[in-house]
């Protein structure tokens, strides 16, 4: 298979989308230059070519992983696909192109360039779900624990699983900004849902005497005599701050004074709903 | 008192506290519960002294009828007393957790009325989490030395982890400081936790879904600094505990000046960072990289180097043991190179039965050489451009602290060494260069 072809693969940004990608790319025996989703249509030099989702293909490349290459890799480019690694797509396709070539040992060849870098990209994708699991903070408005994050990878469909053990007789959401998902758990049953705009109700006033409590409890249990602000940051990026009740300014005050945006909050839910694309 | 007031006196004499760990079970919720737990533990946030938030850790209460001088809560001290309800504990965990602010519940007590007294509240507050609102979240609770058997099983059933404090290195400082508790009411809990925890395993082998007692093991912890004992006797100790006790963990705790006393260090005394910093590294050598106590510290070196963490310095002094050949050293072997973790060995193992490895595949493996460069070679070689200069070879092996530290002990600004009554230590002086250029 020759090592570079002038052309440029565009694709819907699903994982099927990919594998049919992986599949065009074994057929004609070539290697796109880049792989790229949807939104990041640029002018370019290369020849262009839509590659169209048929999940039936899809299907065949997945076993074919499975088969060939093992359950193990087939995870592993699972978790790949959802870090924010630049040009994981193509770096998959390469992964992928030497898997199939050497079996499932690809798994024990973490020296190796194709497989080293989604490593380390799945190593950062792994390590900011574990982060997120302690740091995510949820509010409670009525029945309903709704949370925000801003997470550099795809975090989600790792995330949720965590606090379905945790919380599976609760309802509740976890809203990603960065990609604009949102989970919704419900009655045993998790959706991942597209969303385009989503803002929580202002808290009720249980839920402030809460937050305050937490801050009061964060502020009090601190040793000044120990203080070394540059240990907390090592261990807690200062990114994952602006979600965290324990780094909110104002008071009960403060929230008093934001105007309402939804008085009920049991509206939460069905707002998710509304906003589905 | 309001539960605002509550919460901050609780919270703030509990802070001295040391362990806030959540790690060594796995569970998810109960049906119709709430709450589960991982093995690895989980942060949720960090203090602004650095110090992991993982448990909401506070008193039961801080009304205490003991008079242990290094204490905040002792009796003869002037301060502001409350206590929680068992439900209002209970009932804050389950706000707290829901919002996963915590991983579950540390609870500690001063000692009111008696010990039976103050287990009893622990016991119904602990019965309301996991009775009531079927919690299974983390709970550690502080045995309360003194407590009926009976009691400390009990509160066993519902704990995860329980921790009796030994407080003091040694019996006489615990005379001295502690005149309420002796070293055999410390040791008695911890005895009776051992057995009935070996007494549970049978249980569970006989019948799996029998109810566990204590799963995630019991710890301890000490205050370091308030008192003369040395870095060894407090090694050993330690080294005893976890053969004898089977303890999960030892916890240190630096001695923070809260109190004035004739008998305790003046107010005005930093605590003791840099040396409690040592006697974790030491521990996490003892419980992750099979070392001995007497390999750490002996009778003619009875402190720990200020300068290099306790692996460095074993071997630096133990250069014929080096360099150790990456693609064929054993994985105990690799563990005794500074600068090589667990995480990192682990990966060197893996990955060498693949390919051999050079310092390049090292690099990508994420094997961080600054330090291991110098006791390790790759197919023979030693890593291209390292140099056996004294000046670099110690600012590698040192945190840019401790050079600074080294610099400013034993040289003057100018270069020149400065006159002092103590030698550098021994190994650090112009020996690491005659020891490292010598062998490698």
């Amino acid at each position: 298979m020759p090592d570079g072809t002038d052309i440029i693969y565009y694709y819907d940004g699903s994982f099927e989308g990919l594998m049919c990608c992986v599949f065009e790319s074994f057929i004609k025996g070539e290697l796109p230059v880049e792989i790229v989703g949807p939104g990041e249509h640029q002018v370019s030099l290369f020849a262009q070519r839509e590659i169209v989702t048929d999940i039936e293909q899809a299907r065949r490349v997945i076993a074919g992983i499975g088969n060939k290459i093992g359950g193990e890799a087939l995870q592993f480019i699972q978790r790949s696909f959802l870090t924010c690694l630049p040009g994981k797509e193509r770096s998959i396709l390469l992964f992928l192109r030497k898997g199939f070539r050497v079996g499932q040992r690809i798994m024990r060849m973490p020296t190796d360039d194709a497989v080293n870098t989604l490593f380390n990209a799945v190593r950062h994708l792994s390590n900011e779900v574990h982060l997120l699991s302690g740091f995510v903070r949820f509010s409670i408005h009525q029945d309903v624990m709704a949370a925000e994050i801003t997470p550099k990878n795809y975090v989600l469909p790792l995330l949720a699983p965590h606090f379905v053990d945790r919380y599976p007789n609760e309802r509740w959401l976890i809203h990603d900004k960065t990609n604009s998902v949102v989970v919704l758990y419900e009655q045993g049953k998790t959706q991942l849902l597209e969303v385009e705009e989503f803002t929580l109700p202002a808290p009720d006033e249980e839920e402030v005497k809460f937050r305050e409590l937490w801050k009061l409890f964060y502020d009090t249990i601190a040793i000044e005599g120990r203080y070394n602000p540059k240990c907390r940051m090592t261990h807690m990026p200062k990114r994952y701050w602006e979600n965290m009740t324990e780094f909110q300014p104002g008071g009960k005050a403060g929230a008093e004074n934001e105007k309402p945006r939804e008085t009920a909050a049991m509206r939460v839910l069905p707002e998710a709903k509304r906003l589905v694309k | 008192m309001d539960i605002f007031k509550k919460l901050e006196i609780l919270t703030d004499s509990a802070k001295y506290d040391v362990a806030c760990t959540s790690s060594g079970v796995d569970r998810t919720a109960m049906h119709g519960g709430l709450g589960s737990t991982v093995s690895c533990g989980i942060c949720h946030s960090f203090a602004a002294d650095g110090r992991c938030v993982s448990l909401l850790k506070v008193l039961m209460t801080n009304a205490c009828v003991y008079d242990c001088k290094y204490c905040v809560n002792r009796r003869s001290n002037d301060v502001p007393r409350t206590t929680f309800t068992p439900r209002e504990l209970a009932e804050l965990t389950i706000h707290f957790y829901k919002r996963n602010y915590i991983e579950g519940l540390f609870v500690s007590s001063g000692v009111i009325k008696n010990a039976a007294y103050t287990t009893e509240q622990m016991i119904e507050a602990l019965r309301i989490l996991r009775h009531e609102y079927r919690f299974s979240g983390y709970i550690h609770a502080k045995g309360i030395p003194g407590a009926s058997e009976e009691l400390l099983n009990e509160l066993g059933m519902l704990a995860d982890r329980m921790s009796v404090n030994i407080e003091m290195p040694s019996n006489d400082s615990l005379k001295l400081l502690a005149p309420d508790k002796t070293k055999q009411s410390v040791l008695e809990p911890m005895r009776f936790i051992r057995d009935r925890k070996i007494e549970n395993k049978n249980e569970l082998t006989v019948y799996r879904r029998a109810p566990r007692f204590l799963p995630a093991g019991q710890s301890t912890q000490m205050i370091i600094g308030a008192t003369p004992e040395t870095d060894l006797q407090i090694l050993n100790l330690t080294e005893g505990l976890y053969r004898k006790y089977g303890l999960k963990r030892v916890f240190f705790s630096a001695y923070m000046p809260v109190v004035e006393h004739s008998l305790l260090p003046a107010l005005t005394t930093k605590p003791q960072l840099l040396r409690e910093h040592r006697l974790y590294q030491a521990d996490w050598l003892l419980r992750f990289y099979e070392f001995q106590a007497s390999e750490i510290l002996d009778e003619k070196n009875p402190s720990f180097n200020p300068f290099v963490d306790p692996k460095c310095n074993w071997a630096l002094n133990h250069m014929e043991f080096f360099p150790l050949e990456v693609n064929k050293a054993s994985y105990e072997e690799l563990l005794r190179v500074p600068g090589l973790g667990v995480t990192s060995a682990k990966r060197i193992l893996r990955a060498r039965r693949a390919a051999s490895l050079d310092f390049d595949a090292l690099k990508k493996l994420g094997v961080v050489l600054k330090r291991a460069k110098y006791f390790l070679t790759c197919r023979g070689k030693v890593k291209e451009g390292v140099r056996f200069r004294q000046d670099e070879v110690l600012q590698s092996l040192m945190s840019k602290k401790e050079f600074q530290m080294y610099r400013s002990s034993f040289f003057l600004p100018d270069g020149t060494k400065q006159l002092s009554l103590f030698e550098p230590p021994v190994v650090l002086a112009e020996d690491v260069q005659k020891c490292l250029t010598g062998q490698i």
